[in-house]
């Protein structure tokens, strides 16, 4: 594997061993929000620690009820994204998490491909597109969204 | 009719909060399997059934526009058009119907004076002031005014309670004070402002007083004689009214001599291609088709208020904020934010070090709708040295029962954090 720029980003398990099928799977299991918010916040636990220098303006991606931050590399060699994301807010953490389970370590081709909204339809915790502007997810998926058309 | 509510009518009946919920239709319904606790009234208030009657009525039996009257049904809209006027006009206690401009609400009412006063009042060396707990809509406005004519804004300290710092306030007016722009309730902290003693004291150097009513008009009687400021603006959905409606008082002189925000129709009296002269007040600040069915449903609003035991309501609203400071200091890991002697029912904290968004979030789970965030008070925020608050902001429909599900569902809350 190419050698990146920020070595963290290789870290955390989203994307391969958590994928965005198993975060589905195991969200369908849950009755109540209890549960599933219990969930949400555990995912957010296990998010690689993003270091405080990429806590810049640059990364930032300001919501008006919390904002995210967004790491995103490039892997020439393997034609690899690699990603990570922190937020102050454990929810939104845990919502980004999840995100990166769709998107991370793909291939520039593999994330335009994915079909995101069906998969927030599916999970069933994105129905409101106000509240993801408000904490910053659209944006977040805009931002790698955007950063795969440029790389693909 | 009788229309002021600054002098209470004769009430057969004392305030009943169960009976005014039902006038709410909103308000019965549930959200996410657990009725609803409605607890974001400083964003926008829920609407009785008589202000959603009068809209429907407005559109089925009396829509057409306004002084263009070559018909019965025109005639018929600018007759309700301009008895809500009059009614804003009693409900505040302005001395004319003519110092009721109709704006889209409070943010452009703000806008209009700013921009305006840039235009025809402000020098290069002036002086603003403003205070640290404005509102953005009472910020920005007047940093593009000071930037278009030199003026210079200064910002008026609050102490550790969240009130405005009267002494240092005081030091700050001087001669080159051109305007002072402050806010009546604070939307945060939820501070009352001593308008009147603001409005005084600013008056001894010769300064106009421009205030932000947003978040008074729907809590308390507002008389803009009485305070003496030069403007007073408001929103009408904050007052249980539509959206899209909003009013700017003025005393007539300083309405006379603001230019005008936006040209067009209606606001000309003469027009030809060379040049325009202006329509008398208050049509020269109403260009274009008005929110017609707006003024007609906050005049119902008002109407409304007028009905019920106003007093009731603002005793009723206090002892929601009491109940609510009793129960916030049993759970000792919560933070108020905003602790002043004179304060109305704005309830900012922090729950221990979790972020505001994910207790709003888990709020919401629990059927409570709260407000999360900076509250378009970044600047106050910088100076509290936090990201953003939760906010639960009471009316006079919830109940102390609403109250105490808020702490329960803070207490589940606190488990997951």
């Amino acid at each position: 594997m190419n050698k990146l720029a920020i070595p963290a980003l290789s870290n955390g398990p989203f994307g391969t061993e958590i994928k965005s099928t198993d975060i589905a799977d195991t969200l369908s299991f849950f009755d109540d929000w209890e549960d599933r918010y219990r969930y949400i916040i555990d995912l957010g636990k296990e998010l690689t620690t993003l270091p405080t220098s990429c806590r810049t303006d640059e990364n930032l991606i300001i919501g008006c009820q919390s904002q995210v931050w967004l790491v995103c590399e490039y892997d020439k060699t393997n034609n690899l994204l690699f990603m990570a994301v922190d937020s102050e807010a454990l929810i939104v953490k845990g919502l980004a998490a999840i995100v990166l389970s769709a998107f991370n370590k793909k291939t520039p081709q593999q994330i335009t491909d994915f079909n995101i909204d069906a998969f927030f339809t599916d999970i069933d915790l994105f129905n409101h597109l106000s509240s993801m502007r408000g904490n910053g997810l659209r944006a977040m998926v805009s931002k790698i969204l955007y950063l795969a058309k440029n790389y693909g | 009719m009788t229309m002021s509510s600054i002098t209470p009518i004769t009430k057969n009946q004392q305030f009943n909060v169960d009976k005014i919920r039902q006038d709410f239709p909103l308000l019965n319904q549930k959200i996410k399997g657990k009725p609803l606790v409605y607890l974001d009234n400083a964003a926008t208030t829920q609407k009785p059934q008589v202000v959603i009657d009068a809209l429907s009525q407005f559109y089925a039996n009396s829509n057409s526009n306004v002084h263009r009257g070559a018909h019965s049904l025109s005639d018929h809209a600018t007759e309700l058009f301009e008895k809500a006027r009059n009614n804003v006009q009693h409900f505040i206690n302005a001395k004319f119907s003519h110092q009721i401009i109709w704006t889209k609400g409070t943010t452009e009412a703000i806008n209009m004076i700013a921009s305006g006063l840039a235009q025809s009042h402000l020098k290069p060396g002036d002086e603003i002031i403003i205070s640290t707990m404005e509102h953005h809509a009472n910020i920005v406005p007047w940093q593009v005014a000071a930037q278009r004519s030199g003026a210079k804004l200064i910002v008026a300290p609050i102490n550790e309670k969240g009130e405005l710092n009267f002494p240092v306030y005081k030091t700050l007016l001087n001669e080159k004070t051109a305007i002072v722009a402050m806010t009546h309730v604070s939307n945060t902290l939820g501070t009352i402002n001593d308008v009147k003693e603001i409005v005084h004291c600013a008056q001894q150097v010769g300064a106009i007083t421009v205030i932000d009513g947003a978040q008074a008009i729907g809590h308390d009687s507002v008389d803009v004689q009485d305070l003496d400021c030069d403007f007073y603006v408001f929103s009408g959905h904050k007052l249980f009214g539509p959206t899209g409606i909003g009013v700017l008082y003025g005393k007539e002189d300083r309405l006379e001599q603001l230019p005008p925000f936006q040209t067009g129709g209606e606001m000309i009296q003469t027009v030809t291609f060379q040049e325009a002269t202006w329509n008398a007040l208050p049509y020269k600040f109403e260009a274009g088709t008005p929110n017609i069915a707006g003024a007609i449903g906050l005049s119902a609003a008002i109407d409304y208020l007028s009905g019920i035991d106003r007093a009731g309501a603002i005793a009723h609203e206090h002892r929601l904020m009491n109940y609510c400071i009793e129960l916030a200091q049993d759970m000792d890991d919560i933070r108020l934010y905003g602790t002043a002697q004179n304060k109305m029912a704005i309830f900012s904290f922090l729950l221990g070090d979790a972020h505001p968004s994910d207790v709003g979030t888990l709020l919401n789970q629990q059927g409570i709708a709260v407000r999360t965030g900076h509250h378009c008070t970044m600047p106050l925020m910088n100076e509290l040295g936090i990201p953003g608050t939760v906010r639960a902001s009471f009316s006079l429909y919830n109940t102390e029962e609403e109250v105490a599900m808020l702490f329960a569902a803070l207490t589940k809350a606190k488990t997951f954090l």
